[in-house]
């Protein structure tokens, strides 16, 4: 009835895991108590959870992704100092098969439920309002992506409480990850978690680039969009073409666990040097498909506090397109050692080196960007400024990586998790907060707190330098990854500076916090009250913030690369248009909820081989979906007299912003704006 | 999946809305397709990779019954043209025309899944399952992730048939038409690949 279920599931002798176990349960608990406390349910439930709307999606991407943080960051802090004690006959307080699933769920949630989510919670937020569109081209489609990411959200926390998650490392290399080797349901759950999630990741990519490429305000060229807009087609396209190889990769992993299949065991034919290969087809690319939106953001902040247009915007685009296609012939380098020949490792040795051209080219495009102009020391200004640093570093060590030779000594080293740590905190985190703080007053309406910002970005960086540089050195010294323990005592000085970097990181985390509860405290000093509070380039900044539902009464045009910026040396912001119209929106749906719900507990079952139960929610999973296409009654119109209202109180708190006589000025051209019934 | 949000530009807007709201759902569509022909792809080279990894087992050549697999195609390579058929009928505005291809459209492809099944149920009968050898195993998932598609390209047609009934070829309608024409067809091509790379060289190689 029950599969392989039993009460036995539950870790209890694990005190580390129950405490966490108690923790979260506790949290959803105060949680779930508030919502009813302050009678929220309704609010949630038919202003966000059925929201169709990509603003608020985006938020709610942002939001599972700074839990999931949490969630990573504990288990990094762990590991960090497991390491500084686990020397010689000290065997530190974690047993390795505890261990072994604190590493895996790191690199899983940090990539697969950090990384990504905020990325597309970015995405999201910025790229419909950039390209001067109303909504993404599937909202209801965006609204299913969104809960399929939560379903494997929910199932990598249950693998804690209920269960155990894989030993097997991020990826899941077999023959490891085989039934054989692995057979409890840790790699089960790291298969459904990642295979519903990743669904939803590619629904994602198809939604935004059908977006971009049929949506864009009229005027908007390709080579007129925003480099954030840009960077985020690049991406899209990445997912569109490698999301489908992760879906099979796993899918066969899963048909040799399931069925008993051969196609990367080690009997009968099967062949596991496969799945490393299909995984990092994936997998290279998915580094691109994270680091190009973060690119993105780093454009937009350094022009807009630079007050500058960018720096060679074509050599940008370009630069993004070619590491795009780049990617895809990179992926062999992961594992140099599999023994290919000397020419095929010496051909993904140099196409690796070749991408740190368009790299280079970029970083000298914000350089330049910079040169002369009037920076202004913002939040998302040090961020860049600590990316451009820190990021240039860990490229070089990536080069040297990409030389097989160099490669075959530093291979599975600590050298390598100190690089891509490299780049992925100097890169991806630093370039996902920058776009945090610069976007923030656009969701919300008010901004960050500079001071605790700022504090924040001084702990993660130099967190960071500590926490990752010994790693570098100690690859030199043959420290491989991922031990739970070791016998060289010469190691441990290292670790515990690295551990002490960990520290100080988790205050970077945790005055982030701060800024958040302190700025939501004091969000009347700091509203944004004109919707341009960094008086910046792009489209979503033309509109008030938080935009209205529908993103812009009057559809712009949109005629040059800075259009926003265009409009306001022509003097026509705020824009008031002669008359308002009616303007189509789709209506929120539940259904989206109710196919993340059956997917749940699909996954769930066919983790536990609760067959019966599976088949029941897969048949949820579809009916729903038939219901969902036999719905007609699935849009409306806004009328104009609720739109009239709407921007003439944005209107209203622009003049009182002291933006009077631009306002006065547009409106004496215009008249007051006339409306049509 | 009928929410697209439009950006109209003139006064007259409703119907020239619904058109541009057509044209980008199939061209999502499209795109859908392609990442779905990336899928293919990713499962051919599989099949490349593992194709003499026998094992022991059997071959190709030894399994293979190229009668049955050719009435196979002819069922599916028939079923493109009668959907194509349902299409003019779309354009024509002629319900009955299109309801009636599609059921044949419906039935063949039906047989298509059926002499698979047949197929898949004889080599088990006889102990060539997927888990006798890594050849084995991409064999059966690439075919039967083909005839996955097949079987759901026949429930969206059943209920696009029920669809067509309830509310006439109307905008949403013919739009899921073209949208389940396009993936038909697809399908069509890949099978002509199956044919070709797993079962003619398959026989020729084995």
């Amino acid at each position: 009835m029950l599969g392989k279920l039993t009460l036995s599931a539950i870790p209890f002798d694990n005190h580390i895991v129950m405490g966490a176990v108690a923790f979260i349960l506790l949290g959803g608990v105060a949680v779930l108590a508030a919502i009813t406390y302050y009678g929220k349910w309704g609010y949630l439930w038919k202003e966000w959870l059925t929201s169709v709307d990509h603003k608020k999606i985006g938020v709610m991407y942002i939001a599972v992704a700074m839990v999931m943080l949490l969630r990573g960051f504990s288990d990094a802090i762990m590991m960090r100092a497991q390491q500084a004690v686990a020397e010689g006959a000290s065997q530190g307080y974690l047993p390795p098969h505890h261990y072994d699933q604190i590493f895996t769920a790191h690199g899983v949630i940090m990539i697969f439920f950090m990384a990504m989510p905020f990325m597309v919670g970015l995405m999201n937020i910025a790229v419909p309002l950039q390209i001067g569109a109303r909504d993404v081209a599937f909202p209801f489609m965006n609204s299913v992506s969104f809960w399929l990411f939560v379903v494997g959200v929910v199932l990598v926390n249950l693998s804690l409480g209920v269960g155990e998650f894989a030993k097997t490392g991020w990826l899941a290399y077999p023959p490891l990850s085989e039934l054989k080797y692995s057979p409890g349901v840790g790699v089960d759950y790291y298969i459904w978690s990642l295979q519903i999630a990743g669904v939803g990741t590619l629904l994602t990519g198809i939604n935004f680039f059908v977006t971009i490429i049929k949506m864009r305000a009229p005027g908007m060229g390709l080579m007129k969009m925003p480099v954030f807009t840009w960077a985020s087609l690049c991406t899209n396209m990445l997912i569109i073409a490698v999301f489908p190889v992760l879906t099979v990769t796993l899918a066969l992993l899963t048909l040799d666990r399931y069925m008993g299949m051969h196609f990367f065991t080690n009997a009968l034919g099967g062949d596991m040097m496969m799945y490393v290969n299909l995984i990092w087809i994936w997998g290279h690319p998915e580094v691109y498909i994270l680091i190009l939106p973060a690119f993105g953001v780093f454009s937009e902040v350094i022009a807009t506090f630079s007050k500058k247009p960018l720096f060679g915007y074509t050599s940008m685009v370009y630069a993004t397109m070619a590491i795009a296609v780049l990617s895809f012939v990179v992926w062999l380098h992961h594992f140099f050692t599999m023994g290919s020949g000397g020419d095929v490792n010496a051909f993904f040795g140099i196409m690796t080196m070749i991408i740190a051209i368009p790299t280079g080219v970029k970083i000298f495009n914000w350089l330049f960007t910079m040169f002369r102009g009037r920076v202004e020391m913002t939040t998302p200004v040090l961020w860049t400024l600590g990316f451009m640093v820190t990021f240039t570093i860990g490229g070089m060590t990536g080069v040297l990586l990409a030389v097989p030779g160099a490669d075959f000594v530093l291979h599975n080293s600590l050298f390598l998790i100190a690089h891509f740590h490299n780049v992925i905190i100097g890169g991806v985190v630093f370039g996902y907060l920058a776009g945090f703080s610069y976007w923030f007053p656009k969701a919300f309406g008010f901004k960050l707190n500079e001071t605790w910002g700022k504090r924040a970005f001084w702990c993660w960086l130099i967190g960071f330098y500590f926490a990752f540089m010994p790693l570098y050195y100690l690859g030199f010294m043959g420290m491989t990854r991922r031990l739970d323990h070791y016998d060289n005592p010469a190691f441990q000085p290292y670790l515990i500076v690295a551990c002490f970097g960990a520290v100080i990181i988790m205050f970077g985390i945790i005055f982030q916090l701060v800024q958040l509860y302190v700025s939501i405290r004091d969000r009347e000093q700091n509203l944004d009250l004109t919707g341009d509070p960094w008086d910046a380039r792009t489209l979503e900044w033309s509109v008030s913030s938080p935009p209205p539902f529908y993103n812009f009464a009057d559809v712009p045009v949109a005629g040059e690369i800075d259009s926003f910026w265009a409009m306001k040396q022509r003097g026509e912001y705020p824009h008031v248009p002669r008359e308002y119209k009616r303007i189509h929106m789709p209506k929120n749906t539940g259904v989206g909820v109710f196919i993340g719900a059956f997917s749940l507990v699909f996954g769930f079952a066919m983790i536990w081989y609760i067959w019966w139960l599976a088949i029941v929610s897969f048949l949820g999973i579809a009916g729903s979906m038939i219901f969902r296409s036999f719905q007609t009654d699935v849009d409306y119109y806004v009328e104009v007299e609720e739109i009239e209202k709407i921007e003439s109180e944005w209107l209203e708190k622009v003049r009182s912003a002291g933006k009077k006589s631009m306002a006065e000025s547009t409106l004496a051209e215009n008249g007051e704006p006339q409306v049509a019934h | 999946m009928a929410t697209d949000v439009l950006n109209s530009h003139d006064a007259h807007a409703h119907e020239h809305e619904h058109h541009d709201a057509t044209k980008t759902k199939v061209f999502g569509f499209w795109i859908y397709i392609m990442s779905d022909c990336i899928l293919f792809a990713t499962l051919f080279a599989t099949f490349a990779v593992l194709s003499h990894n026998f094992a022991g087992g059997p071959t190709g050549k030894d399994i293979f019954e190229l009668k049955g697999v050719l009435v196979e195609t002819f069922c599916l390579l028939f079923s493109s043209i009668t959907y194509g058929f349902a299409m003019l009928g779309m354009k024509a505005g002629k319900k009955q025309a299109v309801q009636f291809w599609l059921a044949v459209t419906f039935v063949l492809g039906a047989c298509f899944v059926g002499l698979e099944l047949k197929e898949f149920h004889h080599l088990v009968v006889e102990g060539h399952g997927w888990w006798q050898s890594a050849f084995l195993s991409s064999f059966f998932t690439l075919v039967s992730t083909h005839g996955l598609h097949v079987s759901c390209g026949l429930i969206w047609m059943a209920i696009m048939m029920i669809q067509i009934q309830r509310s006439g070829l109307n905008e949403t309608n013919n739009m899921r038409l073209m949208c389940l024409s396009l993936f038909w067809h697809f399908l069509d091509i890949v099978w002509i690949c199956v044919f070709t790379f797993v079962y003619l060289l398959g026989v020729l190689h084995g």
